[in-house]
């Protein structure tokens, strides 16, 4: 019983960082029916910025919790602008374009950033610097650290900050109805550029979180970290129903938790056929179900015009 | 004569014509050495290089190359003559990403450019598919790496490795782990043809010496998550976890291992025995065991002077595998040297009488290609070193043995499935 605990609290940490990253996906979509393949490699970015920034404060002397939040602040502004610069560069001169155009230039922009990462930060490994105690805890025979309890927490948080933003605010009112009708939103007043250049620094400003977590969790950062994680992101996007909120978060929980079963227990169900090296076969059979039995994702709504 | 009995006749010929190649070493000459400089008494030879140099692996690709890069830069610099003329050494680097498909699109560029041989690749699972290419190109190919035991035994005779594979390196980490008092054990391997072929080999090795297996877990090369397969080795509870794989899946595992719990040894290849290993590590390292073929640096004659020489030119420390691509390098051009010519078809049969004098160990080729002998260090990492624990193995006659015994252990021969990318 332990055992399925611990792979309970393993699914659920893993859910949760995919969870946080599926967020700046389903927004993105949700507002212009845009996939952002680069939004992977913004979360490696904020990876990798932090350990910079946090590794030479601590260097210098400062408190782990003050270099901490420094790293957390400068993350998170520069994935901000670079999301903003995304968006400007990549993406607004093709809003017009077909659809695969913009696909197209989100691959091209997720290489230009892991080759740029690679040539700034180099092909090594960097190892994230010790911001958050190291406390392990030990519950009913189920081991967890405290930074695995941060993770879950803040993403909780930070999907019920976002649902209130784009339903209790005036900006989230605007992103839903540049996302129903952007032509229409405009005729209202609403500046649907400014609309969709907020989405994208909100995004990234998640995605700078996300990597931190990532980071701070396997203390191991990676130029092509983000290809991997944006990916699984995805797949929990469009499990959950892409354009959704809260099917991102459902959808991020589940393949985590479909991750961890299925490497846990397959081996042992099909009697040693298949072993956990499918356990995303497991993952995506069950994307493949949902799938076949709400095209639009678990918590999606049925939107014709869009996909 | 029927149509059918001449097509019958055809390919039986066919087929003995093929095999007649294979034995004669009859390769086509890929590479007359570069003929416009041959006339002006200065030879351009060619050598390719292949490891990774992007993705995960980039950090052991790049300490590979540098190990060439030396080779070259100390051979140019010798101004070593080869057939009467002054030869100009030049490395032609290619990206393989670690990944199978990449790597025979690679080797079939560097085969296109008709280099004089082949360096690499660093990974079983690229260099395997790759060597196919060189063969048929009759491109001779010096691996300095590459451990899996199929890697020599296709019936290749342009494929030579100067380290010891791992039939040998999973025997003694086999033998090792029962050393170490250990009963039961767990195997987890990244699905490549390096760490599945060595997890095997373990594995096969760990239940001769009356080890019990009871856990077989798989990942993949790529992966930094591995709390859910850890768990359920938990649950058996065994004495020992192997993991056949790299540095960079090796190092948080044993991170992982240690935040679920879970108190058994790790044990590992020369894939994790790496500085980089015990920086991803960290605390957990400590005390862990892990493997690497061949003797030592500090306890060659010529160990501590390459590590100075590489430090001073580089500005960094040998990651794992560069002395031996070093070797590779040299044993090359010995080799060419003695051929008195450039010429793949010309040096290769001076390649396989090698008994060259190199960093590593004293190359000398079986005839497979595989290096006689290969000895196998054990270490154990302590403060964030490598501290050698004792070398098993090692006699020349083993080495050949073992090959005979197993003459088609052929565990990975399927290139490792390498994610998409």
């Amino acid at each position: 019983m332990d055992i399925f605990l611990q792979q309970i609290v393993n699914g659920l940490v893993q859910g949760s960082i995919y969870a946080l990253v599926a967020l700046g996906y389903t927004m993105v979509y949700g507002i212009m029916g845009l996939i952002n393949f680069a939004h992977g490699e913004v979360v490696m970015i904020g990876t990798l910025t932090a350990i910079t920034v946090a590794g030479s404060l601590l260097a210098a002397g400062m408190p782990p919790a003050l270099a901490g939040l420094a790293a957390l602040i400068v993350a998170t502004l520069l994935c901000m602008a670079l999301g903003w610069g995304l968006e400007r560069i990549a993406y607004r001169p093709l809003r017009n374009a077909p659809r695969l155009t913009p696909l197209i230039t989100a691959i091209g922009m997720s290489i230009i950033l892991q080759n740029l990462a690679m040539i700034l930060w180099g092909r090594n490994y960097q190892t994230f610097p010790p911001l958050f105690p190291k406390v392990n805890f030990e519950l009913a025979g189920v081991h967890f650290t405290a930074v695995q309890v941060i993770i879950v927490l803040l993403s909780a948080a930070t999907m019920l900050s976002l649902t209130l933003l784009v339903y209790r605010t005036k900006l989230g009112m605007a992103m839903r109805a540049t996302a129903q009708n952007p032509a229409v939103a405009g005729l209202m007043g609403v500046n649907s550029n400014r609309v969709i250049s907020a989405a994208f620094v909100i995004g990234s400003a998640l995605a700078a979180l996300a990597g931190i977590m990532v980071g701070a969790y396997y203390e191991i950062a990676h130029y092509q970290m983000g290809f991997m994680l944006g990916l699984k992101a995805f797949t929990a996007a469009v499990l959950g129903g892409i354009g959704n909120l809260l099917g991102a978060m459902a959808g991020g929980i589940l393949l985590g938790l479909i991750e961890a079963l299925g490497a846990g227990y397959i081996g042992d169900l099909t009697g040693g056929f298949l072993g956990s090296h499918y356990q995303d076969i497991f993952a995506f059979m069950v994307l493949i179900v949902v799938l076949m039995f709400r095209p639009s994702g678990l918590f999606g709504e049925k939107t014709g015009d869009r996909a | 004569m029927q149509p059918k009995i001449s097509a019958l006749a055809l390919s039986v010929v066919a087929a003995f014509t093929l095999s007649a190649c294979g034995q004669k070493e009859e390769v086509k000459p890929a590479a007359a050495p570069a003929p416009g400089a041959a006339q002006k008494s200065e030879t351009l030879i060619r050598i390719g290089h292949v490891a990774p140099m992007t993705g995960p692996q980039a950090h052991l690709g790049k300490d590979n190359e540098n190990g060439a890069r030396l080779a070259i830069e100390e051979l140019n610099a010798l101004g070593l003559e080869i057939g009467g003329a002054k030869a100009r050494f030049e490395l032609l680097g290619e990206d393989d990403q670690a990944d199978p498909k990449q790597g025979t699109t690679v080797a079939q560029k560097l085969v296109d450019a008709k280099v004089n041989g082949v360096i690499g690749h660093l990974n079983s699972g690229t260099t395997i598919p790759a060597s196919k290419l060189y063969f048929d190109a009759g491109i001779p190919q010096v691996s300095g790496s590459a451990t899996n035991p199929t890697y020599t035994r296709q019936g290749f005779k342009t494929a030579f490795r100067v380290m010891a594979n791992d039939v040998q390196q999973g025997k003694v980490l086999g033998e090792f782990a029962v050393k170490q008092g250990a009963r039961s054990v767990a195997v987890v391997d990244d699905r490549t043809a390096y760490g599945q072929g060595l997890a095997d080999e373990f594995r096969k090795a760990a239940e001769a010496a009356g080890l019990k297996v009871v856990a077989s877990e798989y990942t993949n090369d790529k992966a930094t998550d591995f709390k859910a397969i850890l768990t359920k080795i938990k649950s058996k509870a065994p004495d020992l976890i192997f993991f056949g794989g790299m540095d960079a899946q090796g190092g948080p595992m044993v991170k992982q291992m240690a935040e679920l719990g879970i108190k058994a040894r790790f044990l590992g290849g020369d894939g994790v025995c790496t500085p980089e290993f015990m920086k991803l590590g960290g605390e957990a390292a400590e005390g862990q065991y892990c493997s690497l073929p061949g003797q030592p640096l500090e306890k060659l004659a010529k160990g501590p002077e390459f590590k100075d020489k590489f430090a001073k030119k580089f500005n960094t420390g040998i990651q794992l595998y560069a002395p031996y691509v070093y070797d590779a390098v040299m044993v090359m051009a010995d080799a060419m040297k003695r051929a008195g010519s450039a010429d793949p078809a010309k040096y290769l049969p001076e390649l396989g009488k090698t008994r060259y004098d190199g960093v590593t160990a004293l190359v000398e080729f079986d005839e497979f290609g595989d290096l006689k002998g290969g000895a196998i260090s054990l270490y154990q990492y302590k403060g964030g070193k490598l501290e050698y624990v004792e070398t098993l193995g090692g006699a020349a006659a083993p080495a050949t043995e073992a090959a005979k015994a197993e003459t088609a252990p052929a565990p990975a021969v399927t290139p490792a499935p390498a994610d998409k990318k």
